[in-house]
């Protein structure tokens, strides 16, 4: 499952990639200047606040493009045929449930991080929710109002001073860079590593599914609909600046 | 700014709603605890209207074609109320949703619309591409409206039709009702404009002259913006998530001065009329900030004209594309008396006679020049409720608010 997964993506992202660098280069034409030209308007000193560093941004936007696609014609039916078919409070319970896997993660990541309080409370959360909870069905924890600090291998290569490489829009998964792209996959085997302790393979397969369909009905953002051409990148800009905080924080 | 307050209009008295500051309560809104008592959760639906079949897009917004709204229905007859986001505002923006929790709440049938302003209205269902003309939107909003009711006709029974709209949604709703006068396919049986400019052009020369009060001129917007995002960035990390008192948390954090929260609702104002803008350009090839003739696809880097909408303003917009694109259609008409025209003076005789028209305001709201609250008075007597403060639809939350504005279409309802 996971090998395949990944080399999907791998072939995705050099189809993208080989594409990208085959389109021809544009023309040079003369165009009448507009009424309110870039040359006249932008300072030579002027600082663009909003820059991240992202030189294939040419595959990104094909892949942000994909994932339009993806998600109008596969992902967001599929989101809405589970919210017809199961009903919210079971939905909740497989939110939850997955959710409780999310803290395992962070308790590895905050061990990685050398962080005993998100360590300590990442801990606790899993205690309570896979006990009281009922193996993480219902999110006890978050009644009690402990916090939940959210970490993961990106952040850990990021608390450590690796830097984030280039802005990557990953296929079906969206904004990303290269270090947290890298940092998915640790991550990912992590998480089967547990599961496969605890689940039996057939639920476990599904599991994997369960999951990106609950993460995706948790997931509000609908690519293109600011409607705004420069949606991209306030989204890069967006994405790249919380990374930063997240790693901060 | 804040010593022109002093003038006569009677205002709303007894009013709790906590902040006095214009510009906090502006960018601030309605702190927890404060607000009316929603449904969390409502049926709020997105839907896709193809309004025009036959046009077609440059292939930078070719995700554009279809206009994007929502609607809640009841499931047995109903009044039916529409909504209409402000300013570069879409249908399911943090203030319609809130309105359609109360409406839906108090048993309406709400479908929910995009400010014309929104990109997505712009590229979908403006006639021209180039919107802020007040017939001309009414116009283009009413087509919209026709559409919707045609698609829910066999599905719900409406027992009346209803409309309101905040900030310039409110603007639109007066135009709006207007027109139904002529075309009668709705029969509003109540109106009701909340926060609505007087002149459009003046409370967008209000806005654009923020920007103005960014410390050490525009030129330091860089410094200022990092300063911005750092006191977000102190506040985000020592919360779990983004929500409820966000806002209000960073800006005690901050302690942000008026000048800078007017800096700040400068810029915010600035980076949603330049999307509109860009857009109606890419639209019409008008050649306002892209060359005309050139045609950028759906990968072509932007960063250039990111940068230059950045720094223009939305009344250079009125100057040198909107008027200048207008004029080849009515020839006759001055600048000034285009301008003028976009404002609700020219159907104060029809705002002052039609008792079905309500409005909501507020004393202290930043968008309207000195004395212009006056004209709400004047023109609607006691068909107008004007709140002491509340900034720019900050207070539209607050309870006292939504229950006016629910009980401003319940009551007396058949």
């Amino acid at each position: 499952m996971t090998s395949s997964v990944f080399r999907a993506f791998a072939i995705l992202c050099f189809a993208l990639l080989t594409a990208c660098s085959s389109a021809p280069p544009p023309k040079p034409q003369a165009y009448p200047e507009p009424v309110f030209a870039a040359d006249r308007i932008i300072p030579a000193e002027a600082v663009n606040v909003t820059t991240v560093y992202d030189p294939w941004e040419g595959m990104n936007k094909r892949i942000y493009n994909f994932n339009y696609h993806f998600d109008r014609w596969v992902f967001l039916p599929v989101v809405r045929g589970w919210k017809a078919v199961v009903p919210s409070p079971a939905r909740a319970g497989v939110h939850n449930f997955f959710e409780n896997f999310r803290d395992v993660r962070t308790m590895a990541n905050s061990i990685l991080q050398a962080s005993p309080t998100k360590l300590a409370q990442s801990t606790g959360r899993v205690l309570v929710n896979s006990t009281i909870g009922l193996f993480g069905l219902i999110d006890v924890a978050s009644s009690m109002g402990m916090p939940k600090p959210d970490e993961d291998f990106g952040q850990t290569l990021g608390h450590w001073g690796v830097g984030t490489g280039p802005y990557l829009v990953l296929p079906l998964l969206g904004p990303s860079n290269v270090r947290d792209g890298i940092g998915l996959y640790p991550d990912f085997v992590l998480q089967n590593y547990i599961q496969g302790d605890l689940l039996a393979q057939p639920v476990r397969a599904t599991a994997f599914l369960f999951d990106s369909i609950d993460t995706r009905a948790n997931t509000s953002f609908r690519y293109y609909e600011t409607g705004s051409a420069f949606e991209y990148q306030t989204v890069r800009w967006l994405y790249s600046t919380k990374r930063k905080l997240d790693v901060e924080k | 700014m804040v010593a022109s307050l002093a003038t006569a209009t009677a205002t709303v008295e007894n009013y709790d709603y906590p902040i006095t500051d214009r510009f906090v309560a502006t960018v601030v809104g309605t702190p927890l605890g404060y607000e009316a008592d929603l449904p969390k959760s409502i049926p709020f639906k997105k839907r896709r209207l193809e309004v025009f079949p036959e046009r077609e897009l440059p292939d930078l917004i070719w995700y554009g074609r279809e206009m994007i709204y929502s609607e809640a229905l009841q499931k047995r007859p109903a009044p039916l109320i529409f909504l209409i986001a402000g300013t570069g505002a879409s249908h399911n923006g943090a203030k319609n949703v809130n309105m359609a929790r109360a409406f839906y709440k108090a048993g309406f049938h709400v479908v929910s619309l995009s400010s014309p302003t929104y990109p997505n209205f712009v590229s979908s269902a403006s006639s021209t591409g180039v919107v802020g003309h007040a017939q001309n939107d009414a116009e283009d909003l009413y087509r919209v409206m026709e559409m919707i009711w045609k698609r829910l006709d066999d599905k719900i029974e409406a027992t009346s039709f209803n409309l309101t709209g905040y900030s310039l949604g409110a603007f639109n709703s007066a135009f709006v009702a207007k027109l139904d006068e002529d075309r009668k396919s709705f029969n509003f049986r109540r109106v009701l404009l909340i926060n609505p400019p007087v002149s459009l052009y003046n409370s967008i020369s209000l806005l654009d002259r923020m920007t103005e009060n960014i410390p050490g001129g525009e030129d330091n917007f860089d410094v200022f913006f990092d300063r911005l995002v750092a006191g977000f960035s102190e506040v985000y990390k020592e919360q779990d998530e983004i929500g409820g008192d966000f806002l209000y948390e960073a800006y005690k954090a901050m302690d942000l001065k008026d000048e800078e929260l007017a800096a700040l609702i400068g810029v915010s104002f600035r980076l949603s009329s330049g999307s509109l803008v860009f857009t109606s350009d890419v639209m019409t090839d008008f050649g306002y900030v892209k060359p005309k003739g050139l045609e950028l696809d759906r990968y072509a880097d932007l960063t250039v004209y990111d940068q230059v909408v950045l720094r223009l303003g939305f009344t250079d917009y009125y100057h040198d594309f909107f008027y200048p694109f207008y004029k080849a259609e009515y020839p006759d008409i001055s600048r000034d008396e285009f301008i003028s025209a976009v404002s609700l003076r020219e159907i104060s005789d029809y705002l002052a006679s039609s008792e079905k028209i309500t409005v909501m305001h507020n004393q202290n709201d930043i968008i309207l020049e000195p004395g212009e609250i006056e004209f709400f008075n004047e023109v609607f007597g006691e068909r107008a409720t004007i709140y002491p403060f509340g900034g720019h639809c900050g207070n539209m939350s607050y309870r006292d608010n939504v229950a006016l504005m629910v009980s401003t279409f319940t009551e007396g309802a058949p």
